[in-house]
């Protein structure tokens, strides 16, 4: 049944996204008066349309469809509205892209809500607002089909974001493997001068790519550590479900439209301003900037809502026993991330929203001629988006802890230290964020205790280190595919984590800020701390989820070829950026001679993806035909392995009490979790 | 025991072995500033501390991995111990030492690289999208003022820049010289260099500000005091020379703000269009009309670039500029000549 859905839906989006061309094609033409086959609206029109009938393939028009199709037709509504008010009003009422820019962004804004309406998460809300009762728990479609439309489970949600991510993470990697091959030599290869793509040159189209690849990336990342915690969090802690089911959907579904918009920042004009969208570029950017602040805005509640679910499930609904110095450390790093998401993420969203409304209203916040200031930006944005780096990554140090003592046969060694470390690291990171302006002209010497509280973060990250090197010590260590992935997180964040503190001294960071170096840096942070862990969670968590196993020889195939190609390739990036190379350039001077060591990189780039596309025919083989796996695979003490595979609908028949430590490893007899018998009536 | 001073042993050896490999390899550029002398000692510490954390970390997971893995038919759990309190606090205060110790050196190193001679020459640099303008002191017997793309220090001088950018954020940056420094629209920055030696280098902008970013890079050339003597002697004859014909004062104007950057005179298209036989010419818009190219259309396009947009340039913003009226008919009637 899948695999016709499949190839209905591939004929459909080709079909869909032709006829969309066509029309986009007739409108530009009627406005442009000749006919460009580049030009930003029949793309437009014609991503719009080819996701829209994909899922009407898969899926008919219900869930993700029907909300696509509110989305597109509350864009063009809302669009429309404003440009009919702008003509009455005599002012310019056709842009560039078919609308105007005020257009745009209002139709963009009611598109994101209608699709909310179109999928479906409000229907409960609605009725309840009109008095109507409605069940505590719907029921679940069997099979694949519950994923395409709004799911009350946390594990169908948890699923959810997971797969979105690994498509975004597929789409950001798509535009890196782009402007890598633009980069492998010097010169202006095929992102030429005169290039003209979406209304944009080569290398205004790179800076696009770049820009884009940089934002949907942190999305990909802030989907899939949501993915992991709402997957793993409840069946952690003994829950049925999160403890607000529909605002967790609500969390999901918020990053659907947000995804569509960020895509279309590129076709609408793209922007150069990289993701972190300083003023006064930011303010002089093409439409597409518009788009991605509002994407990005529009991200940022899924973030916000998701991360009070997560405390509100911990501090709420744990099982009996399970106090606080019980918890398993993936529950605590999963409550220090929330912590952060919920209060820094509104930040960024402030300091979007401020150059929204300087472009939109002519507000000067940020503008000098008007009394503005453009640092001000950055410590607005730079407010949530250090702190943001901790929530990438303190979820995946805590799966390396938590599947670390698995391998291992061991304890976690030093518990208490380890759980401490990451609302240490949470705490101290809220007080770092202007280590990212040491050139900006902020003062001279205020600089100075920036560089204090960024050195003392190495502190508590030093304790996670010499407590993972402490638990692997007198083990008796195995390495199946998930270990692989937690060693390798571990020496990958290492080499990030003692390439931080470099940027950290001010006056060294005057030599290494905005270049290689730092990409070289975060690429190291961002993979050791997020990319490695994700994976190591998804071979890991795999059975629970399907009853079967990911294949063992090809996941080794994918660690073993991506870790040596992404070594290489975060080493050489510092390495030149050490030697001049600067950061979010297209072309470099050839007199630097760096086209080698460019090439190098790039073949280590198609490496990496070579890699990760062999996790993806992985994933997806496995689903079907992967080794049955239902008991408990890796020999875990964890809660969720004690039951059978894959996970009943609503988590554990019997609940179960906490009788003893979560990682007494080589301690006979012992216990983590008892269940109660089976007569003890259900939740 | 055997086992720990076998590890112990091995992360010396690597640690050692790690840092006389990276120091060995010579990461920096050549150092031609005396600023660059304080960031490189730090840069040296630095990789000392890193050279021996990594080995610290990875040599102690490397022999566990050999000697703790479990072997073919072995059965048993690892050895059950929790953590010991003594060694959380001794791994956590010692690096608190360290990263103490380092913040303490860390503001001193900064203190001397920003150490700054207030009797030091002012030259202001003003960052545009994308070129660099410098404005030299003011000749002390004419009164003529030098501006320049390129910037000229003679060797072992102390040099204040004082900067501001005339669109959007820039970044002063010559790796050389370490220091960096961004250019804010609407305030000064200040950046103390003391080149030491002698060669040519070049300022390459350090924070992304738009399409030619890439390309916004402009010589810096470190002279003896002869040689920088003698440039400037020839750029006050040219500024001299310049004031007396408008086209040569437009040519002038043309070069110190880094029109080139967009515009050829040789025909090709860059950013912007060519001027080659721009004068006269018929310039079709981007809403379908054309235009002849006279006075009046080119003194627009510059002071007001948005007012009339060539067609296939719809997507590039020109930055607008304030030039005089006596400056706008030099630079029209420099753009006449370029046939
Ligand atoms: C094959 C894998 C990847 C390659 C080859 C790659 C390459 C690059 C390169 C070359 C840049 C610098 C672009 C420039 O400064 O001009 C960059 C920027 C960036 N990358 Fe990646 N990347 C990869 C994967 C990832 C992943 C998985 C993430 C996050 C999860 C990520 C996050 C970022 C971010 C945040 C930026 C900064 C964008 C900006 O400067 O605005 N990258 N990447
Ligand atoms: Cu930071
Ligand atoms: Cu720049």
């Amino acid at each position: 049944m899948k695999n016709n859905s499949l190839g209905r839906a591939f004929l459909l989006l080709v079909i869909a996204g032709a006829i969309g061309y066509g029309i986009g094609l007739g409108i530009d033409f009627s406005i442009r008066g000749e006919l460009k086959l580049s030009a930003s609206v029949p793309s437009a029109f014609a991503l719009l349309f080819s996701f829209t009938a994909f899922f009407f393939g898969l899926y008919g028009y219900r869930g993700i469809t029907r909300g696509l199709v509110f989305q597109v037709v509350g864009t063009v509504i809302g669009a429309a509205l404003v440009t009919g008010i702008r003509a009455l009003m005599g002012l310019e009422s056709i842009g560039a892209f078919l609308f105007t820019e005020p257009a745009w962004v209002f139709g963009a804004l009611v598109g994101v809500i209608s699709f909310f309406f179109g999928v479906g998460v409000m229907t409960d809300w609605v009725k309840w607002a009109r008095g109507i009762d409605t069940p505590d728990h719907h029921e679940d479609e069997p099979g694949w089909q519950k994923y395409f439309g709004v799911s009350l489970d946390h594990k169908v949600i948890g699923i959810q974001y997971t797969v979105t991510a690994l498509f975004l993470l597929a789409v950001g990697g798509t535009f890196a493997l782009i402007f890598r091959t633009e980069l492998a030599a010097s010169g202006l290869d095929f992102l030429t001068l005169d290039l003209d793509v979406f209304n944009q040159n080569g290398p205004q189209l790179y800076n696009t790519l770049m820009s884009l690849h940089g934002m949907i990336m942190i999305v990909s990342i802030l989907l899939g550590i949501s993915g992991i915690m709402n997957y793993v969090v409840p069946l952690l802690v003994g829950a049925h479900d999160m403890a607000f089911p529909r605002m967790n959907a609500f969390a999901y579904w918020v990053a659907v439209p947000a995804s569509v918009l960020l895509l279309l920042a590129l076709i609408l004009g793209g922007f150069d301003t990289g993701w972190t969208g300083y003023p006064p570029l930011s303010s002089r950017a093409p439409l597409g900037v518009q788009m991605f602040f509002l994407g990005v805005f529009t991200a940022g509640w899924s973030s916000i809502l998701g991360a009070l679910n997560v405390i509100a499930t911990v501090v709420r609904m744990r099982a009996r026993g399970m106090t606080a110095m019980r918890m398993p450390i993936l529950v605590w790093a999963s409550v220090a991330t929330s912590i952060i998401a919920l209060t820094a993420t509104q930040l960024i969203g402030l300091s979007f929203q401020l150059v929204m409304f300087q472009r939109l209203f002519g507000m000067g916040f940020f503008d000098p001629g008007k009394g503005g200031n453009p640092v001000l930006f950055q410590h607005l944005f730079w407010f949530y988006s250090h702190p943001a780096v901790y929530v990438f990554v303190l979820p995946g140090l805590g799966v390396i802890s938590e599947l670390l003592p698995v391998f291992v046969r061991k304890p976690l060694f030093g518990y208490r230290w380890v759980a401490m470390s990451s609302l240490g690291i949470a705490l101290v990171g809220f007080v770092v964020w202007a280590h990212h302006m040491f050139t900006s002209g902020m003062n001279e010497y205020l600089r100075v205790p920036f560089m204090y509280s960024t050195m003392l973060v190495a502190v508590p990250t030093g304790v996670k280190f010499f407590s993972w090197v402490a638990t692997m010590w007198g083990g008796k260590i195995e390495t199946p595919t998930p270990m692989l992935f937690v060693l390798g997180s571990i020496v990958v964040f290492l080499l990030g984590g003692v390439t931080g503190p470099p940027n950290a001294m001010v006056a060294l960071d005057l030599h290494l800020h905005d270049t290689y170096w730092v990409v070289g840096h975060f690429h190291d942070t961002i993979f050791g701390g997020f990319v490695f862990p994700f994976f190591a969670a998804i071979y890991y968590w795999f059975p629970k989820a399907t009853g079967r196993k990911m294949n063992e020889f090809w996941g080794k195939v994918h660690f073993w070829l991506m870790t040596p190609s992404f070594f290489a390739l975060t080493l050489g990036m510092m390495f030149i950026g050490l030697r001049g190379m600067r950061r979010r350039i297209v072309d470099y001077d050839p007199a630097l001679g760096f086209d080698g060591a460019h090439l190098f990189l790039t073949v280590c780039a198609f490496l990496i993806a070579i890699s990760i596309l062999i996790f993806f025919i992985n994933f997806f083989r496995s689903i079907k035909h992967g080794e049955p796996a239902t008991g408990n695979t890796w020999n875990s003490r964890s809660p969720e392995w004690q039951v059978p595979s894959p996970m009943p609908a609503h988590n554990y028949e019997v609940p179960f009490e906490v009788v003893g430590e979560p990682y007494d490893y080589g301690l006979p007899g012992s216990k983590f979790v008892e269940f109660a018998a089976k007569t003890a009536g259900k939740h | 025991m055997r086992h720990f001073i076998v590890v112990g042993i091995l992360t010396i050896i690597a640690s050692v072995l790690l840092y006389l490999g990276l120091s060995a390899a010579h990461l920096m550029p050549v150092a031609a500033s005396a600023q660059a002398v304080p960031i490189d000692w730090m840069w040296n510490l630095i990789l000392i501390v890193m050279s021996f954390f990594f080995s610290l970390i990875v040599v102690p997971m490397g022999y566990s991995l050999i000697v703790f893995r479990r072997r073919r038919g072995e059965t048993g759990e690892g050895a059950h111990f929790e953590g010991n309190t003594t060694l959380e606090l001794f791994w956590t205060a010692i690096p608190l030492l360290i990263v103490v110790s380092f913040s303490v050196l860390g503001a001193r190193n900064l203190a001397q690289t920003l150490a700054r001679n207030p009797q030091a020459p002012v030259i202001k640099v003003t960052g545009l999208q994308w070129s660099w303008r410098f404005e030299y002191p003011a000749d002390p017997e004419t009164g003529l003022v030098v501006v320049s793309d390129q910037l000229h220090i003679p060797v072992g001088e102390q040099v204040l820049l004082r900067m501001t950018s005339s669109d959007v954020i820039h970044s002063f940056w010559v790796p050389e010289f370490r220091v960096k420094q961004d250019l804010v629209p609407g305030r000064f920055t200040e950046l103390t260099i003391t080149p030491t030696e002698v060669g040519s280098y070049k300022v390459r902008c350090a924070e992304l500000c738009g399409t030619s970013h890439y390309s916004m890079e402009k010589p810096v050339v470190i002279q003896s005091q002869a040689d920088y003597e003698a440039w400037m002697a020839g750029e006050l004859e040219k500024a001299k020379l310049a004031s007396s014909s408008p086209e040569g004062f437009g040519q002038l104007l043309v070069q110190q703000n880094g029109c080139a950057a967009c515009h050829s005179i040789t025909g090709g298209t860059l950013v912007g269009p060519t001027w080659l036989g721009l004068y006269g010419s018929q310039v079709e818009l981007s809403d379908g009309s054309a235009v002849t190219a006279d006075d009046a259309f080119i003194a627009e396009s510059i002071s007001n670039p948005q007012a009339k947009i060539v067609k296939g340039f719809e997507s590039v913003q020109m930055v607008q500029y304030a030039f005089t009226p006596d400056e706008l008919s030099a630079i029209v009637a420099y753009i006449k000549t370029i046939k």
